[in-house]
This record gives structure tokens, C-alpha cells and sequence, in this order.
């Protein structure tokens, strides 16, 4: 046995953090192995005895009445255990508690092509799939809605009665300081119109689930899910049983990107049917399936109006947004704000008005992909910045770099900003391509372009009104030196299980090799609100570090009694834990853990965390505010053939303030992952839906449910990608942490736009870029037209009245002027944003902490 | 009508086996829900994606376009079967410290049809293992830690013991200075 020896490891000096042993240092991912081996248990990979299988019948036509089903025949078929219909569900539900519009299987009408109407059990996945397709249904035919013009002109029937007028789902209006006197300053105003095509996430893994009934009445749920405890609160009320009997856990996903953030129906008619049959159901969608669940990007038809001082100074900004929603609610509503709410993190904008509105369409639902409704007007405003500075005569970079939000302040629609990485993101691509040198004096065809962009890190208010912590950890200590932590998080590919673990292993001087997870189970582990909005490593991190300190203290106090070292002077490394300014070794951490369990009992600890509040007070201030904000920079270099419009991007260059790094590897990994997913929506990946011929129904389908015809870029699609790690740390972030999952995704369409423009020196104003755009434009330009592919006039929209919120430069207090509405949402407001949990708790009313 | 079924005899990871099967079913189904071999995913069965490539007699194979009676008498090789004992194959290895797998789905058919690639050439160039892997889609990675750990895995097959990977694949760049 070697000699022990005291770890290297100084005592930090005044006023200087504890030096790190493993975060910034690249490590494998706690997962790693299990995902190179094929060991890792993704959802259909799982198997019970008993086990039957389920299959959905979807609908085949786009908007019609049910008049009747009839399931006879598929009973009749040899093996079949059972047929549901949507007589079984009558309660409905919904990710957001105010769009609860979906049924487990549609009652009385379908929406689109694919809504699931029936589903059968039966004992081989054969035989569900056969039975399915011999349930007979009857339609009457309704008009169909294909798109946000035919919504709009369209007002009756309507898709749902919910709607804030005909198939307007949502109307928003936000006006925020006086915008008219901003315009009036302004010595340039540029307006644009702006198309983003929808398009889906495409995980590769396509969604299954497991129900297993077990013990009485209970049952346990294995779903590739995001959002765990939200689907938990799903399965319960359509159900109708305490949540106590159902536990969901959440398998490893294979990928999410967004898409798997919603309760599905599959999921819960999985669950209805393993308590009919007292037997565990499986499902696993076909990949036509997972493009009728969808719920990704919003198709978004914007028009920009801004005004600029002579400096590239924003005076004002006004944006209009309008939302292809497709057939349900699901995050709608949400994505309808942050088509707005993030314009104003990156550049000071002190006047700004958002209209917004959300229609639904007989089409896949849209939802959450990442960025969730603001790379849209991103790639608007990054794109219109780069007209700014041609029209100005500056250089796009130093526009930019002169026009900085300042960190910490709060901006026009108040939120609070964090610390702000941004400069030194753009000088950092500027330099590495070369940009200030290069920008429009590279030789025809070829051309650079210049974007930035911010994200969230975590979502400030929860998806239903509560005044509960956002994510908990719970960390339990072992005799043998193992640590077990707890955490509701799921892992999607991230790199979450790592960061958990990581953030422990850290504060308790272990090695990972001495962490076990137990991760997004609703029996076992703390609520943590899933993995969505880039949440998980700054809210999840923060709690994971505050259940690790409270653990550490108390092997402190333990080691401190037993070795006669003063608290101050004990480290913990290299699993020791010994007086840094002695020579002893001091005890080994399962020592340790044996001092402190003698002492004090079973040792396990708790951490929580809630998201400050955020400072605006407006209906509608619930979306935009998080902890703080990450930050990215990207230059694109492009090579364009003039005659045929075919280009190829070369280069990548981009920058990412990440705060900083708890693992740079998994950090590379999303950032080459987001550029990767921002050049797919910029230059291929479109929902596009097409209407059946009408000799066979004239049905609105989408055009190509497939992974081979729905395109993505392949290894030989992608360019070289040289990323910079910009490190600010944020004391709001765990160690400084920040986000990286979605951030870097939103520069990069605004930059291919831009790099087009330096390359042929026509605009093309929507996305995806196809070649067929730019001959267009070249053509246009040739013809002595404007030299632009886009949208030509955005339509006509009642975006209801709007709100007017001064802003805190206008002695306002982040409350709205004319709200007269309070009053109908009087429950909103006890529980949501207008108090603080302290004020709701001195009220000692249980019901204004939480929403049913 | 119970679905007619065949005995099937192949070997699996070098391990004979023999199971009775519906005679419709590919080798995507017969490997995952016959052999319990789960290792082998899917993402479309349509090959359109590349997700479940295997190995048959070395070459990769789509295999939910097999027909798992085409495999008869035949060698079939999984992601199970490529760690020596409890040693990660040197593709493992490098695929799990550069973060070339991260939601881990498309890693083992990446996996297979990148060793067939290095039986096949053992030094390739960054362009032959693009080539190579173009068949496989990946949503997570953007492609290039998949690259730079095939590569770094065929420097150690080719007994570079002390190869390893640059600098920029775990840290990224430096930042340039101004």
C-alpha cells in the first residue's frame, strides 16, 4: 500500500474561490460508457413479462366531424385485448394550463392528419398494427386551414372555441416606453419583412413508452420524455388518480431538442390501458408518427420596423410577429411571447413595441424546438442590422460592438440582465475569420457574414403558477464513501447526469467514478421541472451545489471535532479531507463519512432553488425572465454560384459565453450540435405541407414524413466549425455557469443570410436559403428590381389592445398603465408574478401557492 | 392467423444462436426483440437513417432492410460484441471521451459502420471518413466529434499507443488575442 499523502492543494487566498479539481477540466461523460456499449436503456429497449403492445389509429384527414366508430372488425382479429376510443377520455389536457385542449383520443372532431383517433392493444406489435388499420371510421369533411393567410380569413369553423377570436389563438400587444417619440429620433428607420419556415426537431429516437401497472391501483409510466413531473400532473388528471399511484419515470431520451417536452397521447393511453388490462403496454412510434407529434418551430411571418442613430444606435423598435400554430395549443402561448420577449437582451433598445399573434392551422401542432420562438426574430433583427450598417457606411462588427447592452441593467421590458459575454464573443470570430479585414472585399461568389444572439438559462417562471423551488437535489451519504444524488433532470444527450454529477463531486472533493445518480423519477427523486429552456445546468446546478455544501458542512463540523482542525482550515480533494496548512493526510472521505454519520445520524441533504424575481410586473412578464443570459457570435463564410444559386458554407466561426465551463468537452459538444441544427433550418430543414390531389381526398398532409425526404445535413453538409469558449463567469450561475444547449443555434441562420449578401449582394430575407431564392434575386436585381428574396406585406392582424408599460428610464415601475383585466385573473395574480413567495407565504393561504 | 415462423441459425458477436421467428420479421426486429441484443436501435426502418447498421460477414448492413433469413448461416456483429472482456474497443473509448456520443442513439450504428471503415483502411482521411459515415444522421453532435474520434481511434488501432486527440476537440479554441 503506497504512503498516504496529503493532496496538492493550497489554501486559497483572501477573497479567492476554492481552486477547482474538475470543473473546466474536460472529462467523459458519467454516461459515456453505457452509451458506447449499447447498455443504456433507452425507452422501447425496455421489457416486462406479460407484456402487450399498442398501436394508434391517426386520422387521415385533416378537419372533420367523427361520426362513428366502429372497432368491431379489429375486435374480431385473432390476438386483439382491447379497443379505445375517445369516449374513454373525456378529460382533456395540455402542456400549458391555459391551452388544455387535447384529448388522450379526439372526441366528436380531428385536426390534422395524424391526430390519433382509436388505439388497440393486442398481444404482438403485428397484431395492434393490423387491428388498428380494420377500425372503421366515419367523417364529415370540415374546411381546411393550411395557412396563417387562409386563418385569418377564415375565422369560422373554427379549430377550437377557445380561441382568442375565430382562429386567432392568441392575440398580444406590448408596448413598452413611448416608440413614436424613439422613431422620431431616429435618423434612419428600415422596415423588412421576415419569413422563418417551420421545422421539427427530428430526434432520432422516436418516442416510446412503457406502462406498468404494479402493487394496487399504482403504476409506473417509463417514457422517453423531457418533462417528467409535467407529464406526471398530465397522467394524474386525465387518468383521475392521485398522483401518489402513478410514478413516471423518464428514460434516457435519444434526443429532444424540444420535441419530447409535452404529455402525449400515446403515453397516456399507454397508461389508460395497462390499468384496463392489468398488464404492462408498450408503444413505439413509427417515424411518421413523430412528425404528426411535432410540436417543433413555428413557421413566423414578422415584420421589423427600427430606428437607428447615425452610430448604429437603436432608437426604437417595433415587431410584429405572426405564428403558424398548426392544430393545438401545446407551448403556443409561450412561443408567442418569446417571439417578442428576447429582442432586447443583446443591444440597448430603450422603445419597443411587440404585437404578437398565434393562429391555429389543420397541421401538426408546433411547439418548443430550441430556441423556442426566438430564433425567428432573430434572424430578423441580425439580418436587418446587417442593411443598418451598409446603409450607414460601418463596418456590421463595430456596429454591433458600439451598440453593447450593459451588464447587469434591465431592459425595456424588464428584464433583468446578468453578466454579458457578447463583446468578446464577436471580437473573438471577428478575429479568428478575419472578418474586419475580409467583409466585403473577398472576390465574387464568396462572402462572410456576421450574427449574434442570446438565450435564456432557465426559464424565471414555471409552466403553471407555483411558488415551489424550480429544481432539488438530494444527496445521500454512504458508510463507504459513495455518494447517491437525486434529481428529477432528465437526460436528453446534454450532458445533465454529468453536470450533476460533476457539481457534487466538486463541492465533496470525490471522484465521479464515487457518484450514483437517481435521475428523473417522480417516486424517487426531488421535483425538477424537466429539461426545457435551457434550465437544467443553472437552476439544477444551483441546487445540486447547495445539497453537496450542506453535506460538506456537516463532515466538516464532524472531521473539524475529531482532528481538532478549525472548520475555515479543512479541504476537500482527491477524496481526503485534511487541514490545508498541516502535513497530515487527514481522513479519507468514507472516514470522513463514518465521523459524521456517528455524530449526527443518517447524512443526507437537501438543495432547492427558485429563480430571483424578476423586476416587470405586466401581464405577459412571465415570459423572458431567467437568471441570466447567455451570449453567441458567429461568422459564416459561404461560396454561392451567381448561375445556379447553389452555395456551400465553408467555415464556422463561433463564439459562446458560457460562464463558465463545468465540462468544455460536453460545452464543444452542444455548441457544434447548435450550429450544426442552425445551419439544417438556414439552408434546408422545412415542415412544408401540400394538399393531396383532389381525386384522392385533398387532404392537407405534410409533404415528406420521412427522414430521408425531409432533409437534414449529412457529415459531408457540414463545414469546418472553430468554436470559442468565452468565459464571464455569472455569480447567478453554478461556479458562473450559463447555458449552452440552445444559445448558439441563433446566430447561425442571420449569418448565412448576411454571408449571402457579402458573397452575390442580394438579400434573401427568409429561411431556409434555397439556390432557387437567390437566382431570383440575382434576377430580380438584374432586371433593376429589388435585389431581395422575401415576403413581400405582412397581412393585416387585430392583435387586441395594448398593453403600455413605461419603461424604467420613464420613471415606470414595470407594471402596465391600462390593464384593466386584473380583475378576470385574479387567481393568476395571487399565485404568479405580482407577488413575491414571501408575501404569498406570510398570507398562510395554501392555495395561492400552487395551480391545480 | 399466427404469423408463419422460421428457425433461424446464425452467430451473434461470434456466439451461435438459433431462434424461431416470424419469417416476416427483419434482423432490426429478430436481433432486438428475439436475441435481446437491444444495443442495435432504430429511427426509421425504412433505411433512411442509418441508426441500426450491424455487421454481416464484416460489411455494414442496414438491418432493418434484412430480412433476418437472409442472415442465415451468416456472421452478425453488434455493438454488444465489440469491447474486449470489460476493455472499451478503441472506437468506444474515443467516441466516450470526446463526447461523440451524446444522446448515445445513433452511436452504436456510427460504431459498426466506422470499424468496417477502418478494417477496410486503417488510415483514412478526414474526407473517406466523412464519406464513410455519411449514411448515418446524427441530430446531436454536428458530425465532429464523431470525425475526430474515428480518427483518434484508428491512430491507436494502428498502435499509436500515445495518440490523442487535438487540443481545440475538448477546449475549443483559443481565443484570439486582439
Amino acid at each position: 500500500m503506497q504512503p498516504l499523502e496529503k493532496p496538492e492543494h493550497d489554501a486559497p487566498a483572501e477573497g479567492e474561490e476554492r481552486p477547482l479539481n474538475l470543473i473546466g477540466k474536460a472529462f467523459r461523460r458519467v454516461d459515456g460508457r453505457a452509451k458506447v456499449t449499447g447498455q443504456t436503456r433507452y425507452a422501447d429497449d425496455l421489457s416486462f413479462p406479460r407484456m402487450v403492445h399498442l398501436k394508434l389509429l391517426r386520422s387521415t384527414v385533416p378537419h372533420a366531424e367523427i361520426l362513428e366508430i366502429d372497432a368491431s372488425a379489429a375486435l374480431a382479429l385473432p390476438g386483439v385485448l382491447a379497443v379505445a376510443t375517445g369516449e374513454d377520455f373525456p378529460v382533456p389536457f395540455g402542456i400549458l394550463p391555459v391551452s388544455e385542449d387535447e384529448h388522450a383520443l379526439c372526441r366528436g372532431k380531428v385536426r390534422f392528419v395524424g391526430d390519433p383517433v382509436a388505439a388497440v392493444a393486442a398481444l404482438t406489435e403485428d397484431q395492434a398494427a393490423e387491428a388498428a388499420l380494420a377500425v372503421r371510421v366515419q367523417y364529415r369533411p370540415l374546411s381546411t386551414i393550411a395557412s396563417l393567410e387562409e386563418a385569418l380569413a377564415t375565422p369560422e369553423p373554427q379549430i377550437h372555441d377557445y380561441a382568442d377570436s375565430g382562429n386567432l389563438h392568441k392575440q398580444v400587444s406590448m408596448c413598452f416606453g413611448d416608440v413614436a417619440a424613439g422613431f422620431e429620433e431616429a435618423e434612419l428607420v428600415l422596415e423588412d419583412t421576415f419569413f422563418y419556415s417551420g421545422n421539427t426537431h427530428l430526434p432520432l429516437e422516436q418516442h416510446a413508452s412503457v406502462a406498468v401497472p404494479e402493487d394496487d391501483d399504482r403504476l409506473t409510466l417509463y417514457s422517453s420524455t423531457q418533462t417528467p413531473h409535467y407529464l406526471h400532473r398530465a397522467l394524474a388528471k386525465v387518468l383521475g388518480l392521485p398522483g401518489s399511484r402513478i410514478r413516471v419515470v423518464g428514460t434516457p431520451n435519444g434526443g429532444g431538442f424540444g420535441g419530447k417536452s409535452d404529455p402525449f397521447q400515446h403515453e397516456i393511453v399507454a397508461a389508460w390501458l395497462a390499468l384496463k388490462l392489468g398488464r404492462p403496454v408498450k408503444i413505439c412510434l413509427s417515424r411518421e408518427e413523430v412528425f404528426a407529434c411535432h410540436r417543433g418551430r413555428h413557421p413566423v411571418l414578422m415584420q421589423l420596423r427600427t430606428g437607428f442613430r447615425r452610430d448604429g444606435g437603436i432608437t426604437a423598435q417595433h415587431l410584429k410577429t405572426a405564428l403558424d400554430g398548426g392544430a393545438y395549443g401545446s407551448y403556443g402561448v409561450a412561443s408567442t411571447y418569446y417571439t417578442g420577449a428576447l429582442q432586447t437582451v443583446t443591444y440597448p433598445l430603450p422603445r419597443y413595441w411587440f404585437e404578437g399573434a398565434r393562429v391555429f392551422t389543420n397541421k401538426a401542432p408546433c411547439g418548443p424546438k430550441r430556441g423556442h420562438g426566438t430564433p425567428q426574430p432573430r434572424f430578423g433583427f441580425e439580418v436587418q442590422l446587417d442593411k443598418a450598417a451598409v446603409a450607414l457606411g460601418l463596418n456590421p462588427a463595430d456596429l454591433r460592438l458600439a451598440n453593447l447592452a450593459e451588464p447587469g441593467s434591465v431592459t425595456a421590458n424588464w428584464l433583468q440582465l446578468g453578466t454579458i459575454g457578447l463583446g468578446r464573443c464577436i471580437e473573438a470570430v471577428v478575429a479568428g475569420s478575419g472578418y474586419r479585414e475580409r467583409w466585403g472585399k473577398m472576390p465574387a461568389g464568396r462572402g462572410l457574414g456576421l450574427a449574434c444572439g442570446a438565450y435564456l438559462c432557465g426559464a424565471g417562471l414555471p409552466i403553471y403558477w407555483n411558488h415551489m423551488p424550480q429544481s432539488g437535489v438530494l444527496v445521500k451519504l454512504d458508510r463507504s464513501g459513495g455518494v447517491a444524488v437525486y434529481c428529477g433532470q432528465s437526460e436528453i444527450g446534454q450532458g445533465s447526469d454529468s453536470v450533476l454529477a460533476a457539481i457534487v463531486a466538486e463541492v465533496l472533493g470525490v471522484g465521479l467514478g464515487d457518484i450514483r445518480l437517481c435521475v428523473a423519477d417522480t417516486d424517487l427523486t426531488p421535483v425538477d421541472l424537466g429539461s426545457y429552456s435551457s434550465r437544467v445546468t443553472l437552476m439544477m446546478g444551483n441546487a445540486a451545489r447547495e445539497a453537496a455544501e450542506r453535506a460538506r458542512e456537516l463532515l466538516a463540523q464532524a472531521v473539524s471535532a475529531m482532528l481538532e482542525v478549525p472548520l475555515e482550515r479543512l479541504a476537500f480533494a482527491e477524496g481526503r479531507v485534511f487541514d490545508v496548512a498541516g502535513s497530515e493526510p487527514g481522513l479519507s472521505f468514507a472516514e470522513a463519512v463514518i465521523a459524521a454519520e456517528a455524530r449526527f445520524g443518517t447524512l443526507a441533504t437537501t438543495g432547492s432553488y427558485v429563480p430571483p424575481r424578476a423586476p416587470g410586473k405586466y401581464r405577459g412578464a412571465g415570459v423572458g425572465p431567467s437568471p441570466t443570459y447567455s451570449y453567441s457570435a458567429a461568422v459564416i463564410e459561404v461560396e454561392v454560384d451567381p448561375a445556379t444559386g447553389l452555395y456551400r458554407v465553408e467555415q464556422v466561426w463561433l463564439a459562446h459565453d458560457i460562464g463558465r465551463a463545468i465540462n468544455p468537452a460536453l460545452v464543444l459538444g452542444q455548441v457544434e450540435g447548435g450550429v450544426y441544427m442552425g445551419l439544417g433550418e438556414a439552408m434546408m430543414e422545412d415542415s412544408a405541407y401540400r394538399r393531396l390531389p383532389k381525386r384522392l381526398s385533398d387532404a392537407l398532409v405534410h409533404k415528406f414524413p420521412s427522414l430521408l425526404e425531409y432533409k437534414s445535413p449529412t457529415f459531408l453538409d457540414m463545414p469546418e466549425v472553430t468554436t470559442y469558449l468565452i468565459e464571464e463567469p455569472d455569480p447567478r450561475g453554478p461556479f458562473g455557469a450559463k447555458e449552452v444547449g440552445q444559445g448558439p443555434l441563433l446566430p447561425i441562420p442571420p449569418a448565412l443570410a448576411n454571408a449571402v449578401f457579402d458573397a452575390v449582394g442580394v438579400r434573401i430575407d427568409q429561411v431556409p436559403i434555397e439556390p432557387q431564392m437567390i437566382v431570383k434575386a440575382l434576377e430580380a436585381r438584374a432586371a433593376g428590381k429589388e435585389a431581395r428574396f422575401g415576403p413581400r406585406a405582412f397581412p393585416s392582424i387585430d392583435f387586441g389592445e395594448t398593453l403600455s408599460v413605461p419603461t424604467r428610464e420613464e420613471g415606470g415601475d414595470g407594471r402596465a398603465i391600462n390593464d384593466f383585466s386584473r380583475g378576470k385573473s385574479s387567481r393568476r395574480a395571487t399565485s404568479g408574478t405580482m407577488k413575491t413567495r414571501e408575501e404569498v407565504l406570510g398570507e398562510k393561504k395554501l392555495e395561492a401557492l400552487t395551480t391545480r | 392467423m399466427p404469423a408463419e415462423k422460421t428457425l433461424l441459425s446464425f452467430t451473434l458477436n461470434g456466439e451461435a444462436h438459433q431462434v424461431l421467428a416470424p419469417t416476416h420479421h427483419t434482423l432490426l426486429e429478430v436481433l432486438r426483440e428475439e436475441c435481446a441484443a437491444t444495443g442495435t436501435k432504430h429511427g426509421c426502418e425504412l433505411g433512411e437513417c442509418g441508426t441500426c447498421t450491424v455487421l454481416v460477414d464484416g460489411q455494414p448492413v442496414l438491418s432493418c432492410l434484412l430480412l433476418a433469413v437472409e442472415a442465415e448461416g451468416r456472421a452478425v456483429e453488434t455493438v454488444e460484441g465489440l469491447q474486449l472482456g470489460n476493455q472499451l474497443h478503441p472506437l468506444q473509448a474515443a467516441f466516450a471521451d470526446l463526447g461523440a456520443a451524446q444522446c448515445g442513439y445513433c452511436t452504436p450504428g456510427m460504431l459498426m459502420t466506422a470499424k468496417a471503415l477502418l478494417a477496410a483502411n486503417p488510415e483514412p482521411s478526414t474526407e473517406e471518413i466523412r464519406a464513410a459515415l455519411a449514411g448515418n444522421l446524427c441530430r446531436c453532435t454536428g458530425y465532429h466529434k464523431i470525425v475526430q474520434a474515428v480518427e483518434w481511434a484508428a491512430a491507436r488501432l494502428r498502435g499509436e499507443a500515445t495518440a490523442e486527440p487535438p487540443r481545440e476537440a475538448l477546449y475549443g479554441s483559443p481565443e484570439p488575442q486582439r
